[in-house]
């Protein structure tokens, strides 16, 4: 037997956040504002996503299931230049991000869909669009925290990079250094999911499953798939981002082009 | 055509520049510019030098970093005939030798650095095997600026860029330095070198070009 909490119940479930603005507000933490904001906005896109993954599924068109996966890309290519504090300016930042998140959740979905899962038909947005918004959501804060870190590295060692281009190296071997540590720490929240999960935490989704009422080795079976193609897209996003913003920080005189970052005030 | 960062200079000036002027050894700027630089010209023989004079933030270092070809600039560079263009970045900057006032480092330890050559030539500057095997942050100011030349020293560049490369050492190295400096020039090497010491350009026989806001002012070209 399965048991559904009504919706007063669910909200009885913010009474802990409740607790934890008036904290905020008797030691002035000042996260109150942020932290309220942040649960309304949770509130109602979870509510309007419930509706449209409804109408999807009900009606199961292509063309509106292709429409939510654009505007998914769209919000999150904005969401990667907006948490990186040295972001690369332009279009070529945006695009830099969007693309490759993108490419890497597209070409990985295609395999689950065609290959693994096999739902009919294969875009069946019941399946599709979670699947699809768990790769954007992990790609994209894996490509933003990587990208931000390779700029980041580029202005801060920007004399040692262009002291081994003085002595005739490449772009690629000046910055490989930089690359080499954006790529670790860009997939450090990957590795560190994939190496606490059923030890330290038990994923939501997972979680939300059993609680449910599905089975517990159906529930593990489904967070492994979801896992292992979150972290296969996020990588693969994450390495063609930072070879591509290896390219738009250099020049093709192998320049270090810090015109092209938009610096944060006092970095 | 043009390419991102880096204008190659019109037909008209480049034929004026002509091939016959370019093609003479050494190192010849027409019109160089950049966000400091405001139309530089000079040209350096190989085997001879020119000390670059001006107060702070006149463009002396602005001017080496767009000879080495590390900051976007516009304008004609030409090393013994050859276009900075048609030359590949890495062998021009390997023909080009440039050392900052404040040189920086990529590696760890600071022989990881130097060839056998660069030791070769550090050794005589008084930087020993075990001193090479230190990280390179343990190192004196001075011991990293005579790593940083002997490193550029033992390329044999045909041009040598040098910005400020006696500051933080004693006479003893200094004249050894110089020492250095006079061989390459006299292997053939164009030399150009920022310096505030009048008696040092005096002793290396260096004609002086006076360079302040971005422009040359006095000794050109």
């Amino acid at each position: 037997m399965t048991i559904d909490p009504a919706n007063w119940e669910v909200a009885l479930a913010a009474i802990f956040l409740v607790m934890n603005g008036a904290l905020s507000l008797l030691l002035d933490l000042g996260f109150v504002r942020q932290m309220l904001v942040a649960a309304l906005r949770m509130v109602v896109q979870l509510a309007l996503v419930g509706l449209v993954l409804k109408v999807l599924i009900d009606t199961q068109s292509p063309s509106l299931t292709a429409l939510a996966a654009a505007i998914m890309v769209a919000v999150a290519g904005y969401e990667i230049v907006s948490r990186q504090e040295n972001p690369i300016r332009g279009v070529w930042g945006y695009g830099l991000g969007a693309g490759t998140m993108l490419f890497g959740a597209a070409l990985v979905m295609m395999f689950a869909l065609h290959v693994v899962i096999r739902p009919d038909p294969w875009y069946d947005p019941r399946y599709a669009i979670p699947m699809f918004g768990m790769m954007l959501g992990n790609g994209m804060t894996g490509i933003a925290i990587g990208m931000n870190a390779m700029t980041t590295d580029v202005i801060n060692r920007r004399e040692a990079i262009e002291a081994h281009l003085l002595t005739g190296a490449g772009r690629w071997a000046a910055l490989t250094p930089s690359l080499r540590r954006a790529s670790r720490t860009g997939l450090i929240p990957t590795i560190n999911a994939m190496a606490a999960t059923g030890v330290v935490y038990l994923p939501g989704m997972m979680t939300g499953q059993i609680l449910a009422g599905a089975d517990p080795s159906q529930a593990v079976r489904y967070q492994l798939l979801v896992m292992l193609l979150i972290s296969g897209a996020t990588g693969l996003g994450l390495v063609i981002a930072l070879l591509g913003s290896v390219m738009r920080l250099t020049d093709s005189r192998h320049r270090i082009r810090l015109d092209r970052i938009r610096i944060a005030e006092g970095g | 055509m043009t390419i991102a960062g880096f204008r190659r200079a019109p037909y008209r000036q480049r034929m004026a520049d002509g091939p016959d002027s370019a093609s003479s050894s050494g190192l010849r700027i027409a019109g160089l510019s950049s966000a400091v630089l405001k139309g530089v010209s000079l040209s350096v023989g190989g085997g001879e030098g020119r000390a670059i004079t001006g107060p702070s933030g006149s463009g002396k270092t602005s001017l080496f970093r767009a000879i080495a070809d590390l900051d976007p600039n516009e304008g004609t560079v030409s090393l013994s005939g050859e276009f900075r263009e048609s030359v590949a970045p890495g062998d021009w900057r390997r023909r080009v030798a440039y050392v900052p006032a404040e040189p920086a480092w990529w590696l760890t330890h600071a022989g990881d650095h130097a060839d056998a050559a660069a030791r070769d030539v550090a050794a005589r500057l008084g930087l020993s095997s075990a001193l090479l095997e230190k990280p390179v942050k343990s190192l004196s100011t001075g011991e990293r600026q005579r790593l940083a030349l002997a490193i550029a020293f033992a390329r044999k560049p045909e041009v040598l860029l040098l910005d400020e490369p006696t500051s933080a050492l004693d006479e003893d190295n200094r004249d050894e330095v110089e020492t250095l400096i006079r061989e390459q020039m006299a292997g053939g090497a164009a030399l150009l070198m920022a310096s505030h010491d009048p008696a040092q350009l005096e002793r290396l026989g260096l004609q002086p070009v006076r360079i302040d806001g971005g422009r040359i002012v006095e000794g050109a070209p």
